[in-house]
């Protein structure tokens, strides 16, 4: 038990923020360059992972468990999200034969 | 130490797959690399013994959506010659523009106090047991509304999927 503790706090919490702060600019970045829908929604998948782990590392070095709680209802959001998602880029496909979002600007003012 | 070569290894790990995963012109091998996210970050979970979310990463994420992803990229059949590229300039002002909100991050985070949060006690708190035990106590309520969540998400997925709508 003691080794688990030591285990867990011989890695800084800064080390956490720096590294899911990475993981989110990377998931924005694939966001903001990429045109097929498929990739884009999986570049929020990745910001999505990196805010869970965030959430999930303060949890557990402040002691409060509800945080991981809070993870794991991210984790079922994220997966209607994704279901739902790819239903609908599979309907824009059958319809326009396409995954390019930039075709997809018909409500852009 | 192990346990800090072990992070740093699964942080690049993750972070060199996230960029291969927005890099890669095959969609394919954009899933197969964020598959490869994905374990690094369970491994991150497994570091901060937090063996459910781990167990459950692994299932949800990896398992599940993965799979999810691949079936409609090969029901679509995708691959790098019909992969559309936006113009080099909106990629650039894209970079740039994610590594201005990096910057802002950066710098609003470099004055953050995190010193108080060093009062941890219990290590057991991320396995399933206590979980269990918060997440029937305190969130059954939104536990239960999840699963309606789920239910609406099915309905509307087999909905739209539809071929005759």
């Amino acid at each position: 038990m003691e080794d688990t503790l030591q285990t867990i706090q011989s890695i800084p919490l800064e080390h956490y923020i720096w590294f899911s702060t990475a993981l989110f600019i990377v998931g924005v970045i694939g966001v903001l360059t990429r045109r097929n829908a498929i990739i884009i929604l999986m570049s929020v998948e990745l910001m999505l992972n990196a805010v869970n782990l965030l959430l999930a590392a303060f949890s557990v070095h402040h002691g409060d468990p509800s945080g991981q709680v809070f993870v794991f209802f991210i984790m079922a959001v994220a997966a209607a999200e994704v279901a739902v998602g790819l239903a609908i880029i599979v309907m824009i496909y059958r319809n326009t034969g396409s995954v390019d979002i930039d075709i997809m600007n018909k409500l852009k003012w | 130490m192990l346990t800090q070569s072990l992070f740093y290894f699964l942080s690049f790990l993750a972070i060199f797959s996230a960029l291969a995963v927005i890099i890669a012109k095959n969609p394919v091998h954009s899933v197969l690399y964020l598959i490869l996210t994905f374990f690094a970050i369970t491994g991150h979970y497994i570091l901060l013994n937090a063996q459910f979310l781990a167990i459950v990463n692994m299932i949800v994420y990896a398992g599940a959506i993965m799979v999810l992803f691949l079936f409609v990229l090969m029901l679509l059949n995708l691959n790098a010659e019909t992969e559309p590229q936006k113009p080099a300039y909106i990629k650039i002002a894209g970079v740039v523009s994610g590594g201005l909100l990096l910057l802002v991050l950066v710098g609003a985070l470099k004055t953050v106090d995190v010193s108080g949060a060093g009062g941890t006690t219990a290590t057991d708190m991320g396995l399933v047991e206590n979980l269990g035990m918060v997440l029937f106590n305190e969130f059954l309520l939104p536990f239960e509304l999840a699963s309606v969540l789920l239910l609406t998400a099915m309905v509307g997925a087999v909905l739209i999927g539809r071929r005759e709508a």
